[in-house]
Order: structure tokens, then sequence, then C-alpha cells
């Protein structure tokens, strides 16, 4: 019998070997894909789209690593840019300064919304981040420094460091594109830590990781922070690439397409987010101009997607056999 | 696989104890009134018929779950009301029934992961998983004390039922807990294990306390010091195996039909 699981245990280690190649090939065309994309497309399209992509991962980080499910992420994407947007026009903040701001506030908000909420679980977690996210809707749509309906107009770019000037939608871009892969980065080295290991663990038995000893609540606490602050700096970010913050980005709805976004990519996969977002963003910048109702084509889209690939676009790929064959394997 | 290190035999004293220890689920009492002493160096089996409240017990001890009633002190501090995390890092450490690995982790992994803390590496977001090689000697040195040794780079969900349970005790020796609390550690295990399993508790308890859930007689026959039977949530009778298994009560209520 052991000897059955050692053969089962070998193949195994060398799969992943080859995943980790293909991982990396992947990165370098993704990356190349990305520098060069401002030729071929409207960099301000690009740029939503980076954001948005952002977003999907920094939720994904909490959704598919962790085990929950928020319904209020659109506060830390949205309260970030009002945070950006407020220091940035008001207080003549540097951008860089602005978006770590931004980040900050977004991961203070995480901070309170994930101490009430990670008590809970499923559905009653989901339920709490809602409401403590209708609520912050409900303060934005009050207070002064967001201006109501109107939202924070023609916020600056400003100057890079002081000497790169982001109003050169080229230079916005690269902005952009090194933030996002900074991200990424976070991330993914999130996810491979010593934490990371222990988050894994409690996703996979958390009983057992409490009779191990772990206060799996902070564990959850830390996650939901990072996932905040994560989303903060995509929101932050968006701030400056459309240079306003409206209502839009704290409403229920946003938190809603993220969670559309990862579902659509593939939750747990670190690319799939990516991907989801891409395709939700273009649905809707395509289908903005036709007549078609943006909101009945990206439903229908969902639904197919739960029907029919109901790991994602990334995870069925992963579990195919072409991606089996390039050594990927779907865990879940 | 034996154990190859061979630890002095400790003195017995009491670390663990519980008195009048009662959880009712509703209407439905599950343990009634029940005192135990756990003692260093000493293996105390907790026996009884399916449904008489071990597994109960168990998690009224390692605070999985809230006693109605009575109180219980470990190592002299009174832990009544301690969360059960809190409870593992003062030293006792669980297993659970149904075997506690996590799946689609190695077997190095599941040690690994049960190290962490200890070592203070649990918490370290910024550093990459490597930094956790340096938990590899003692992880390798239990994985071996258990026998897993080739099956160290498998996932655990890849192992059998038994060797399971076998990493399982390894990650709860990781944790060099003062009292183990092992429930039905040897169920559903090949003969083979079982051999290896009961050479690892006997070891263990030279130097701490243990206390296990267990339907396998012979094995409590040969390992226990004490055993303690529990029949619908009560103590039926205890004391060592040869005075137990006399006891006509017992005979009746548990053994009349599984004489060892």
């Amino acid at each position: 019998m052991s000897e059955m699981t050692q053969t089962a245990a070998k193949p195994r280690i060398e799969r992943s070997a080859t995943a980790s190649r293909t991982y990396t090939i992947f990165v370098i065309i993704g990356l190349a894909a990305l520098i060069l994309a401002p030729m071929f497309f409207y960099p301000i399209f690009l740029m939503k789209l980076l954001c948005f992509a952002l977003f999907a991962c920094a939720f994904n980080l909490l959704l598919g690593y962790t085990g929950l499910l928020s319904f209020g992420h659109a506060t830390f994407f949205g309260g970030a840019a009002y945070f950006t947007a407020h220091v940035v026009k008001e207080w003549g903040f540097p951008p860089e300064l602005g978006i770590l701001t931004g980040v900050a506030g977004a991961a203070l908000l995480g901070l309170v919304m994930g101490f009430f909420a990670i008590r809970r679980q499923g559905i009653y977690f989901a339920m709490i981040t809602l409401a403590l996210s209708q609520m912050f809707f409900f303060f934005c749509l009050q207070a002064k420094f967001t201006q109501g309906e109107d939202g924070i107009q023609s916020v600056p770019r400003g100057h890079l460091f002081g000497f790169i000037d982001l109003n050169n939608s080229t230079n916005m871009y690269y902005f952009v594109l090194a933030v996002f892969v900074i991200g990424l980065i976070v991330i993914w080295r999130f996810i491979n830590s010593p934490f990371g290991m222990i988050l894994k663990s409690i996703r996979e038995n958390e009983n057992r990781a409490v009779s191990l000893g772990y206060s799996v609540a902070r564990y959850k606490l830390g996650a939901f922070v990072m996932s905040a602050a994560l989303a903060g700096l995509a929101g932050g970010l968006k701030a400056l690439v459309f240079q306003f913050a409206t209502l839009t980005d704290v409403a229920w709805q946003m938190s809603g397409e993220v969670i559309l976004m990862t579902l659509l990519g593939g939750i747990g996969t670190l690319i799939g987010p990516i991907f989801g977002a891409g395709l939700v963003v273009t649905l809707q910048n395509y289908l903005a101009t036709s007549d078609f109702p943006v909101t009945i084509i990206t439903g229908i889209v969902f639904m197919i997607c739960v029907l029919l690939f109901r790991r994602g676009i990334i995870g069925e790929f992963y579990a195919s056999r072409l991606g089996r064959k390039l050594g990927f394997e779907h865990r879940r | 696989m034996a154990v190859t290190a061979t630890a002095k035999q400790e003195e017995p004293r009491v670390v663990l104890s519980a008195r009048g220890l009662s959880k009712s689920f509703g209407a439905f009492m599950a343990v009634k009134n029940v005192d135990l002493d756990v003692h260093h160096a000493r293996v105390h089996a907790l026996i009884g018929p399916n449904g008489a409240g071990k597994t109960t017990v168990f998690n009224l001890l390692t605070k999985f779950l809230q006693p109605t009633a009575g109180s219980i002190t470990l190592m002299g501090t009174d832990i009544t009301r301690t969360p059960p995390d809190r409870v593992a890092r003062m030293g006792l450490v669980r297993s659970f029934q149904i075997s506690a690995v996590f799946p689609h982790l190695t077997v190095l992994d599941n040690v690994r992961v049960a190290l962490q803390r200890p070592s203070g590496l649990s918490t370290q977001f910024w550093l990459p998983v490597s930094s956790l090689d340096r938990l590899n000697a003692r992880a390798d040195e239990l994985i071996e004390t258990v026998g897993l040794k080739r099956e160290r780079n498998a996932l655990a969900a890849d192992l059998s039922y038994g060797r399971k349970r076998v990493l399982e005790i390894a990650t709860t020796l990781a944790l060099d807990p003062k009292v183990l609390l092992l429930d039905e550690p040897m169920a559903g295990m090949g003969q083979e294990d079982i051999g290896t399993v009961a050479n690892i508790v006997r070891e263990v308890a030279k130097t701490r306390a243990v206390l296990m859930v267990e339907h396998n007689l012979s094995v409590v026959a040969d390992i226990c010091h004490h055993v303690t039977v529990l029949q619908r949530g009560e103590i039926l009778a205890e004391g060592d195996y040869a005075a137990v298994s006399a006891d006509p009560r017992v005979r009746t209520a548990y053994m009349g039909t599984e004489e060892a």
C-alpha cells in the first residue's frame, strides 16, 4: 500500500515542476502582451481593465484562498477611490501618496468590517458584509467630502514622483501596469508565504487548525484586511485613471460585479479573475454603444458560466486535458 | 518501524481533571456528572458502547463544546471558559475521530503546519514558503517516528485511512503537547499500523499524559494503565483493565459480547 502511494506521489511533484515552467512562459507572454497593448487598444479601456482585474484578484484572495464570500468589497474599492480623489484634489497630494492613502483607508475599513463579519460563516458572513457596505454607501451619499450625487470630479493625475507627467496617457498606462504587477506580486507572495500556508490549512480543515492552536479568526481577519487593502489599491488607481470618484464605485452592484468576474474567471486560480474582469469589462465596453442591454447580456453569460463551466474559464482550462498536459491541476 | 529514542518513564501526577462535567443538548443529557483525572506519564482509556458520550467528553475537555455544568483544570489552571485554540497552546492537543489531516497538503506540509506556530513562523506574509524549510529537520524526524518516510511528499488525500491517522498523530506530536487526547486512534487501521501506533502511544506516554477513546480492547489491555467506562453519559466503572473487565456491570453493559 505504501508502495502505491509512493508511485502516486512522484508524478505530482514532476507535474508541479512542469506547471511552474508553463506558468513562467504564460506570465512572460502576458506581460509582453500588456506592454505592447496600448499600440492596439484605447489606453483608458486597458487601464480600466487592469484596475478591475486587480480588484477581482484582491477579491479572489479572500474567496478563493480563504473561502470567505464577501458581499461588500465595493466599500474598499469605492472608499479608496474617494480617499485618493479627495487627498489628491483638495490637499494636493502627489499621485503615489494619494494611492497609498486610499490603500490605508481601505485597509482600515477592512479591519472594521472584518472585525464584525469574520466570526460568522457562509451566508451570515456575506449578509454582514453587505449590510456594512450599504451603511458605507449611505455615509458616502451624505458626507460632505464625497460631494453626494455629483461625486468628486476632475481629479488631477499630477506628476508621479514629481517628474513623470501622468496626464500623458502612455505614462499613465505604464504606471497603472506597474501598480497592477506589484499588486499581483503581493498577492502571489501572500498566498505562498508561511501565513498563506496557515490560511490554506484553515480552508482545508478549520477544526484541525484550531486544535493545532491557531486563532483562526485572526488569520481570516488578516486575509480580509489584505484583500481590502488591495481592492483599495485598485480603487485608488481607478480614481486617477478616470479622474473622478462617484457613488457607482461604492454601490452594491459593484460588489456583485467583482463576484461575477471572479466566478467567471475561476475561483482560487491566480490568473482566472484577470480573465473574468477582462471579459466583463470588454462586454460592458462594446455593448455600451449597441442596443443590447448590458446587464441582460452579462446576466446570460453568468448563467451560462454557472451551468456549463462551474470552475470558471481558467478553472475549466486547468482541469481540461490540455491544461493537465501542461501540468496544471485544479484543486477545489 | 519502532520508535527509536526511548525516554525514561516519569512519575505519574494529575495534569488534567474534570469535576462534575455535564453537557445537555436540549432535554438530552449527553454527559452526566463525570469526574475524570488524567495523569502525567500514564495512558488512560475511555471506553464504552456507542453513544456513551466518549466523544462529547473529548469535545468538552478540549473546549470544542462548552460544558453545561462542572469544571475542568489543566495543570492547575481552570480552563472551563478558555477557547479551544488557547487550550491547544497550553499543551492540551487532541485528534479527531474522523481523520483530521489537511488533504491537499503533502505529508511534509501537514507536519510543518503544526510546527509553524510553535516556531513563530505563522504570521509572516512577506516571506517565501521556502522560509519554512528550516522546519524540515524536525518534521522529517516526526515523519520517521511514525513510519511515513516513504510517503513524505505524497498528498495526505492519497494516503490510506490508517496512514492518515498515523499522520495525524505525527502532527499532534509536533506540538509537543503535555496532554494528548486521541479519539479512536486505531479505528480502521490495519494490524501493522495498530502495532506502530500502540508503540508510539506507549513511548509518548512515558513523558506525557494520554487519554484515548478506543474500541480495540486488546490494545486497551495492552497499553492502558487506567480505564474509565462510560455508559449513557455516566461513569460506570473505573480502574485498571483487569479490575474493570472483571466488573459484572461492565460485562453486561459492554463486554458481554466482546470478550477480549
